[in-house]
């Protein structure tokens, strides 16, 4: 890795799914455009938060990122090593680096093996560990993601979502990775669940010096977690920046209006706000509209909006980057 | 504030280790009472038709021995269901039949599995275009005509009980064959399986450790319910002169013998078609306990 | 008299494990033009008491243990099926949390929007055409005409939303249940819904009975809240008087765990353990296991809610004997 050069570096990231018509002989009609254009570089160590709604292409943009599906174009360096032509052997020994928790915890786990077979195998992947140590190291791990003993034995349909999230999250430690992308790993558990993972992730994260990637469309969970958030808005990021910025500062009227529309459970704050409402719903990747992506339902949209694309580009001082063609006017100082 | 985690059981009194998938799937197919009773009439029949095709003389006649002088006689002492009207005691012939007809159930759902898995697998796990081509022969040949079909190869081959197991497996592979590639694509798409790509295993492991288990759920199912088919079938051909000869005595062709003279004798038709009827049900019982039983509890708590 | 009364519901599932008792002892009230939120996090629940209260259980596995629901005088939980389909549709609404499901995927919407006003009102169906399409406006559904003739498919979730909720409330009803309404939507659109909602309401001057697992949601929406714990009634007050005079603890950890208002950095504040299991619940309160301010009587005595404060009624035994020397 060269000096200066990020952890995780993303250039002009795209993945395109072809849509195709006719039967026998089918030819491209159009493509729904999930990623479209991201750039972004992570600190090692760092907590990187990606929000957005749904069809921003959040969830396409975490696994291409870990080569889960081939990029349209674009590339992805991961100290220094490039991601995106590794195929094969190659690739199945660099998975070791970079890791994945799921968002089902009744789905990602395999129905038919104990924990520990499944801890075992993830720990067996990509080196040789002498039988005799496979328990200990095991037990230490669940420990870790603080799961007794007697889960060993237990098949995942025994658990509550909460537990087998956990265990999802030691299968990825298992083989120790370097850098873990969490998609929606909190958003199909009880609230008083969440926090739990949500501490564990965060305690994990700086005790194993892990890079993560935490994807989710609650920003009030990535608020707490991350030390920068991106926001996502159909296939680009809109927002860059510190969390605090970010929630408190929003620079693009997308994200304004996401945060808006966050309910406060505080009953007098709630009814002080004042709310941003967009109008329409959020649109399908597959027609994106010319120019900005978001014009359609900004509230701020000028003609020029829809012929020039923006880029992501810094404002200010604090590191903050903003894709909006009039960010100046959207934020008075 | 320490997290102290119980898990909890939906069986609270439960300390030792817990219920590996199957011994799971056998307990739950246990309490399953209409499918134990199908299992048990399954091992009933098929241990006496064993039993009479090693003993020939289990119910001191065997299958083939004609009485003429006692014609067709109903029920009595000597013959507990009668006879046929060439003295043959029914009951032998019935035990025998059923001995047939469930091996040709067996051997025939045998070859119908095994060309289904194959073809049905790399079916699924190929997909694309390989797939789409495959299916569309699969749907094709459904629509020849099954009967026109077997009785060319029995006219062009002859008659033997083998060619029979393979004509009637050759059919029933298609159903099977959508099955398992159905059953491919979903587990396939799995997010377990996604998680597994995504800790770098190799194909081959992701296939036999973790697609094939969870495959192997709707096979038996359908296996199962297979066989009361092919059996049908079997009879079906039987009935029409095309499967099994006498004197061999399948239930077909007890069926179409008690058929032919059901006005006057009905006991030869009554018997045997209850005893294909019962079997029927049984394996059709058996078979939907099974699916009940082995059905992945793997959802919501 | 409030516009509905429900005292002392209780439904359990008879199931091949087991009896889970789902609801137990819930007792509450809803005055006209009031709304209320209903909290709680899976398996509290908070579902199956509406769905009781509308009469959607189903019986077996389903069965009312007992308790009434009295609305305007007549028991819904006791009449005959006949005067339920009176009030089903016409006085009382529901509307679901995938609006997917809800609606009848072979029909057009228009057919489904008029149905409920062809069956309880004597109208012909040029009116009702005429209705349905008024509605679908104040709704906020653009291209209403065009919009009648297509199928749910055609629609987007908060679309589909839309026009659930222009259905349930095409007859103007006294009551509107949500259950969950927003949760599967996105975040903007969730805020629109709930912005729609709330301007029917108070057009129509109709209760709301709002179920949701999301404190943010029922905070800014709803007079009085409820806070439902393993089939029981832990805390209900008025919306203010639950966030910040709060008389339950399971409330209290409820609250704090959610990270919206904890400060970065610091570790969210969690509920150790699970929730119990329903088919066996533990005895005295069932939030005695996980509480932390439990004493050894939590655990023995059963339960009830009581008025501790003007308004504002709570489980809690320690609250209780505080405030009532009980």
């Amino acid at each position: 890795m060269n000096p200066g050069e990020a952890f995780l570096e993303v250039r002009d990231l795209k993945t395109h799914f072809p849509v195709n018509k006719g039967l026998l002989f089918s030819r491209r009609v159009g493509a729904v455009k999930a990623v479209d254009g991201v750039s972004l570089s992570l600190r090692q160590g760092e907590i990187l938060g990606l929000v957005g709604e749904s069809g921003c292409g959040k969830s396409t943009l975490g696994r291409t990122i870990l080569q889960l599906i081939h990029p349209t174009a674009g590339t992805v360096r991961l100290e220094g090593r490039e991601l995106t032509d590794l195929r094969g052997a190659t690739l199945r020994r660099a998975r070791a680096a970079f890791q994945m928790v799921f968002q089902d915890p009744f789905a990602s786990l395999n129905p038919r093996m104990t924990v520990f077979d499944a801890l075992a195998e993830a720990m067996q992947t990509h080196r040789r560990i002498p039988r005799e140590e496979l328990p200990g190291r095991i037990g230490a791990l669940l420990e870790k993601v603080g799961l007794p003993p007697q889960a060993l034995r237990r098949y995942p349909h025994e658990f509550s979502g909460g537990q087998r999230q956990r265990i999802a999250i030691a299968r990825a430690l298992a083989v120790e990775p370097k850098l873990l992308v969490a998609d929606e790993p909190v958003s199909a558990l009880d609230v008083s669940i969440q926090a739990q993972i949500i501490n564990l992730l965060a305690r994990l994260s700086r005790e194993m010096g892990l890079t993560l990637l935490f994807i989710s469309h609650d920003l009030s969970v990535v608020k707490h977690i991350a030390d920068r958030i991106a926001v996502m808005y159909l296939g680009r990021i809109v927002e860059l920046g510190s969390a605090t910025s970010v929630i408190e500062k929003p620079l693009h009227p997308y994200t304004k209006a996401l945060i808006s529309a966050v309910p406060i459970p505080d009953p007098r704050r709630e009814a002080q706000r004042a709310r941003i409402l967009l109008p329409g719903d959020p649109p399908s990747p597959l027609n994106p509209p010319p120019g900005c992506p978001f014009h359609p339902r900004c509230l701020y949209a000028e003609p020029r909006c829809s012929e020039i694309v923006p880029k992501l580009e810094p404002f200010g001082a604090g590191g903050a980057e903003v894709s909006c063609i009039r960010a100046k006017d959207v934020n008075p100082p | 504030m320490s997290e102290s985690i119980s898990i909890t059981t939906t069986q609270p009194a439960q300390t030792a280790a817990s219920p590996s998938f199957w011994q799971d799937a056998r307990h739950r197919l246990w309490k399953n009472k209409l499918a134990v009773f199908g299992l048990v009439v399954v091992c009933v029949l098929g241990a006496l038709s064993l039993a009479s095709y090693l003993w020939p003389n289990l119910t001191g006649y065997t299958y083939a021995r004609q009485d003429l002088t006692l014609g067709p006689a109903p029920p009595s002492h000597a013959h507990w269901l009668g006879t046929d009207a060439l003295g043959r005691d029914l009951l032998a012939r019935l035990l025998y039949g059923g001995g047939i007809s469930l091996t040709v159930g067996l051997y025939a759902t045998g070859v119908s599995l095994i060309i289904g898995v194959i073809y049905g697998a790399i079916s699924g796990f190929a997909g694309g275009k390989v797939d789409s081509v495959m299916m569309r022969i699969v749907d094709i040949l459904y629509a020849l005509p099954f009967v026109i079909f077997v009785i060319l190869i029995m006219v062009f081959f002859g008659q033997s009980l083998v060619l029979m197991f393979i004509a009637i497996g050759a059919v029933e592979w298609l159903t099977m064959a959508r099955i398992v590639r159905g059953q491919v694509m979903a587990v396939k798409r799995q997010e377990f399986v996604e998680a597994a790509h995504a800790l770098g295993l190799s194909e081959a492991r992701i296939i036999f450790q973790h697609i094939v288990p969870n495959l192997l759920g709707p096979i038996i199912v359908y296996a199962t319910l297979t066989m009361p088919e092919v059996i049908l079938l079997e009879s079906f051909l039987s009935f029409l002169g095309l499967g099994v000869q006498p004197p061999q005595s399948s239930w077909g062709v007890l069926i179409k013998e008690g058929a032919d003279v059901m006005q006057e004798y009905p006991w030869l038709l009554i018997y045997p078609a209850a005893a294909m009827a019962l079997t029927l049900f049984s394996l059709n019982f058996l078979g939907d306990g099974l699916r009940d039983a082995l059905d992945v509890r793997g959802s919501k708590d | 008299m409030s516009l509905l009364n429900v005292e002392k519901l209780s439904t359990s599932f008879h199931t091949r494990n087991g009896v889970v008792r789902a609801v137990r002892d819930v007792s509450f009230q809803l005055e006209r033009g009031e709304t209320l939120g209903i909290v709680g996090e899976s398996g509290s629940g908070k579902s199956v008491t509406c769905y009781s209260i509308m009469g959607l259980i189903p019986q077996p596995p389903g069965r009312i243990e007992g308790g009434r629901a009295m609305f305007d005088g007549v028991d819904l939980l006791a009449c005959s099926h006949g005067k339920l389909n009176s009030i089903r549709g016409r006085r009382i609404s529901m509307i679901f949390q995938d609006a997917m499901t809800s609606l009848n995927p072979f029909l057009r919407i228009g057919e489904q929007l008029i149905e409920p006003l062809l069956i309880h009102e004597k109208i012909n169906r040029n009116d009702a055409i005429a209705r349905a399409l008024h509605m679908l406006n104040a709704a906020g559904i653009p291209e209403a005409e065009t919009r009648m003739n297509m199928y749910p498919h055609e629609f987007s979730g908060g679309m589909r939303q839309r026009v659930m909720i222009a259905m349930a409330l095409i007859t103007k009803p006294d009551l509107l249940i949500a259950d969950e309404p927003t949760t599967a939507l996105d975040v903007t659109v969730q805020a629109q819904i709930l912005e729609l909602i709330q301007k029917m309401q108070r057009e129509l001057g109709m209760a709301v009975i709002l179920v949701s697992h999301d404190l943010g949601v029922v905070s800014g929406f709803c007079d009085r809240v409820m806070v439902m714990y393993a089939g029981q009634v832990m805390e209900s007050a008025r919306t203010d008087d639950l966030f910040y005079d709060t008389k339950h603890p399971y409330t209290r950890a409820l609250r704090q765990s959610i990270p919206a208002l904890q400060m970065k950095g610091q570790e969210l504040h969690t509920i150790p353990g699970q929730p119990p299991d329903m088919l066996c619940p533990p005895p005295g309160c069932p939030f005695a296991p996980r509480c932390e301010r439990a004493v050894d009587y939590c655990a023995r005595e059963e339960i009830r809610l009581l008025e501790v404060a003007p308004n504002h009624a709570t489980a809690c035994l320690r609250v209780q004997k505080e405030k009532l020397a009980v």
